[in-house]
């Protein structure tokens, strides 16, 4: 395979018609879709709409509610460990459990220690290292009403209306009001928002906002927000058992959550651990790779604590929706699915079929955006195919130093021109490929405004839980909803820890869910949760023998 | 139709595989059939999970990388070294205080920086490393801070130090000190937070929560917007952002007609 300047020859033929058509589109933008067309573009090819893509869940809590197969292959599936289980020996016996080390999880122990909880009552447990996540991924900003122009109600309508008013009004109150807060603690732990010399954050709009209110730190906030507070719940003395994702979680004898079994991913032994109150911040599902599109998630985001919570009943709420970013990496294959900011086309990079033609209005709603570049693909054949197989469009990159001038891409999008830099592509030159990428899970486990679950003893807090961003969550509002409601869960089950003593450990939910399974007429050799996808080549998994060693 | 990449020899952990060129590090040791259970976080270059060490046939060197952004190549011999153990005393923030000697009272060790800019040279991430570190001894905890700022905390340097220098720990605390004592707190979030704390912005917030559907919408459909500052500029995606179109609903008009 001829390569040149990091694209092969019959992918250089389509840019050489990009380059042809370059001048003409100049200044010329494709126009934006009416109301129906949006409407229609939208029933005919988001990945939400498409028929058969999605199945009823045949029991539980949320019977009924129709889920991609690959998460309703979750729910439908076996739990690791019996209900025999021996739970005699109890490894860890704590006043709080706290199932992922992301953002929500430490933030949630941070704030426990400082309701009153003695740091050493405490276990982090996680599956990957303390800080592995979507977290440490996020690039763009933290939403909060903090300055003058803005408020706290303005923020609410915003979050509303992103949501097409699908969420929860308590939840969105909740996050508007502790914005501030939680800047100003960020502020005192020593977190390195960009500033200007008086100390005023420099803050940026976001899609849908409208008011600036995006706090960033370069493009590393998600990094610098979660090295802070993992330092921190270091220096506080909170323990943290990494590599041991939690597999079941454990009942008393009335039913409620008290604890969890947990496994050791490198010896396979399995942990019991009692606590009084239990909170899951296992973050999103990127990683099941629903309807086989690439994602923008950690590696070890399977939607393990959905699972985690349905087994003991708790409700799950707007599931049905997942949010793609219309522009992930397409090509080259080894940055498959990662981010690439809406920024390039807000300055200016139009995206293009084959021939080098717009077909879309660069900036639609994020689903209208991603729906035209499916369409395009699929339907009128007019995407780029990639020697690996894969689809996508070009997004005229180089325009943006044609219209703001040479050397904007290096300063205002470094992280991506380096990405690309790194596997030989110059951005500045050549069109990039792109094609929607699986980015967040938008619903997730039903909780109050404090991060209580239906099930007495069990919190959830982060992008495990739902309500708060309804069918569509816009950005900055995450990375601001795991310290708001980490926060708030983490003193509420401090708080319920202190008046419930810990019951007699018991699995009996995991024999009634079996049962459910058998009554619903599933019969499966799939288990779940999932822990990690797999990736091994298969070349090598058709010689896989399982072996005693 | 895929155009089979051509295979070539990695050689990891002592054993040689064949694999397709083109692929990322991470990716042909999986494409061996190791299941990555250390050494895979992030997959994207943020999380600092993935060092690892590797030689380059015909060449002396010992290179380092992250196998999550690098390409394989023929004749590579290479092993992951997920982890590099650190121990660091707990500290207080809210207690100690940004001194010229605060870093090197916290960590003596980087008095025995011999200036040999192995760490710089091993950095995945091209940080000055020497350079912040030297910062951090002379007490310049601004620079230390920024030099820093873009580090992933993956401990190559660390591993490599003839002098047992923890820097990415050098660095988080530059950092903090630098956010918490250095930089100015922002003048209008106190007032902000002490208003929301005493409750002036309830009423507010009450009002909107009793709206109906329809209501909610109307106010969301007639809220203002904050000029943005470039806005003449056709291209800016601040304009495109900030404007009533952008967050349309469409999806309740799909609910609405079933
Ligand atoms: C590339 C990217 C860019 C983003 N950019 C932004 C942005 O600019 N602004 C914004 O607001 N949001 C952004 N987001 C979204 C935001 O980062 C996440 O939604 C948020 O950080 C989730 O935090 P969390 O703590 O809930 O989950 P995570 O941070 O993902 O943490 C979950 C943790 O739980 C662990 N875990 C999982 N299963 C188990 C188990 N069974 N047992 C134990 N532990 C387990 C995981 O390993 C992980 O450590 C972005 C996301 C991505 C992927
Ligand atoms: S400074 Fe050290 S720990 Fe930080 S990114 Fe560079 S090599 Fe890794
Ligand atoms: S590797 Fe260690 S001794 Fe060498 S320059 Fe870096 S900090 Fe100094
Ligand atoms: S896996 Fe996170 S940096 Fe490589």
């Amino acid at each position: 395979m001829e390569i040149s300047d990091g694209y092969p020859a019959a992918m250089r033929q389509s840019i050489a018609r990009v380059e042809a058509t370059r001048s003409a589109r100049m200044g010329r933008t494709f126009p934006a879709m009416s109301l129906d067309e949006r409407k229609a573009l939208l029933l005919s090819h988001h990945p939400d709409y498409k028929a058969g893509a999605k199945r009823p869940l045949l029991f539980g809590s949320g019977q009924g509610m129709a889920l991609n197969h690959e998460l309703a292959d979750l729910f439908e599936a076996r739990p690791l460990v019996r209900a025999s289980l021996d739970l005699s020996k109890i490894d860890h016996d704590v006043d709080l459990l706290v199932i992922g080390g992301g953002g929500a999880g430490t933030v949630a122990a941070i704030w426990a220690v400082k309701a009153g909880l003695d740091p050493r009552k405490i276990l982090v447990t996680t599956k990957l290292r303390h800080g592995d996540s979507n977290s440490t991924m996020a690039q763009g900003g933290i939403q909060a009403a903090d300055r003058p122009e803005d408020s706290p109600a303005q923020h609410f309508l915003d979050v509303m209306g992103g949501g097409h008013f699908t969420n929860q009004p308590e939840l969105v109150r909740a996050l508007v009001q502790d914005a501030p807060l939680i800047i100003q603690w960020h502020e005192h732990l020593g977190m390195m928002y960009d500033k200007d010399a008086s100390g005023h954050f420099i803050e940026h709009p976001g899609g849908g906002t409208s008011r600036n209110r995006m706090h960033s730190a370069r493009d590393y906030t998600g990094l610098e927000m979660m090295r802070v507070l993992r330092d921190e719940a270091r220096n506080l003395g909170i323990p943290v058992i990494e590599f041991s994702p939690v597999i079941e979680l454990l009942c008393d004898e009335h039913g409620r959550v008290s604890g969890a079994v947990l496994i050791n991913l490198e010896t396979r032994h399995y942990h019991i651990v009692r606590a009084k109150a239990t909170i899951i911040t296992t973050g999103g599902l990127g990683r099941l790779h629903m309807q086989q599109y690439p994602t923008t998630n950690h590696y070890g985001a399977t939607a393990d604590g959905l699972v985690l919570a349905y087994r003991v009943g708790a409700r799950l709420i707007d599931l049905d929706a997942v949010q793609y970013h219309p522009t992930g990496a397409a090509f080259p294959a080894q940055m498959a699915g990662l981010l690439i900011t809406e920024k390039v086309r807000g300055l200016g990079a139009q995206p293009l079929n084959c021939d080098g033609e717009q077909f879309v209005f660069p900036l639609e709603p994020r689903d209208v955006e991603a729906s035209a570049f499916i369409r395009e693909c699929a339907e009128r054949g007019k995407g780029i195919k990639t020697p690996q197989d894969m689809c996508g469009v070009w997004l005229d990159a180089p325009m943006v130093d044609l219209i703001h001038g040479p050397g904007t891409i290096r300063e205002a999008l470094p992280a991506m021109f380096r990405m690309y830099a790194r596997f030989g592509i110059d951005m500045t030159r050549d069109p990039i490929l792109v094609f929607p990428t699986l980015h967040y899970q938008n619903g997730g486990i039903a909780t109050d405004e404090h991060g209580a679950t239906s099930v007495p003893g069990l919190y959830a807090a982060g992008e495990v839980m739902g309500g708060v961003h309804g069918k569509n969550r816009l950005m900055g509002n995450s990375l601001l909803d795991f310290n708001v409601f980490g926060r708030r869960a983490g003193m509420a089950a401090a708080a319920y820890a202190r008046e419930h003593p810990a019951g007699k450990l018991s699995l009996a939910h995991v024999a009634a869910y079996e049962a459910m399974l058998h009554d619903a007429g599933i019969e499966t050799t799939r288990t779940a949760p999932r822990i990690l996808p797999d990736y091994r080549g298969k070349e090598a998994l058709d010689r896989y023998l399982d072996i005693p060693l | 139709m895929s155009e089979q990449a051509p295979l070539i020899t990695m050689q990891l952990m002592g054993k040689n595989y064949r694999v397709p060129a083109g692929l990322t590090l991470m990716a042909a040791i999986e494409y061996a059939g190791y299941k990555l259970v250390r050494g895979a976080g992030c997959r994207g270059g943020f999380c600092g999970s993935c060092p690892t060490l590797y030689r380059r046939e015909g060449n002396h060197r010992i290179f380092t990388a992250l196998a999550c952004q690098t390409l394989v190549e023929d004749g590579m011999c290479l092993v992951q070294m997920p982890f590099v153990p650190l121990i660091t005393r707990p500290y207080d923030l809210y207690t100690i205080t940004p001194q010229a000697n605060t870093l090197l009272q916290h960590f003596p060790e980087i008095a025995g920086c011999v200036a040999c800019n192995t760490c710089t040279r091993s950095c995945p991430q091209g940080l000055p490393v020497m350079d912040y570190i030297q910062a951090s001894l002379r007490g310049d905890i601004e620079r230390a801070a920024l030099l820093s700022f873009d580090c992933i905390s993956c401990g190559i340097c660390s591993s490599r130090c003839p002098a047992d220098i923890k820097h990415y720990a050098v660095g988080l605390l530059a950092r903090r000190l630098y956010g918490k004592y250095i930089t100015r707190n922002a003048p209008d979030l106190a007032e902000r937070v002490a208003a929301i704390e005493t409750g002036d912005f309830s009423a507010e917030l009450d009002a909107l929560m009793t709206l109906s559907a329809a209501e909610l919408r109307s106010r969301y459909e007639q809220r203002t917007f904050e000029v943005a500052a470039e806005q003449e500029d056709p291209y800016s995606a601040t304009r495109s952002y900030n404007s009533a179109m952008d967050p349309v609903d469409y999806q309740d008009e799909l609910e609405v007609s079933g």
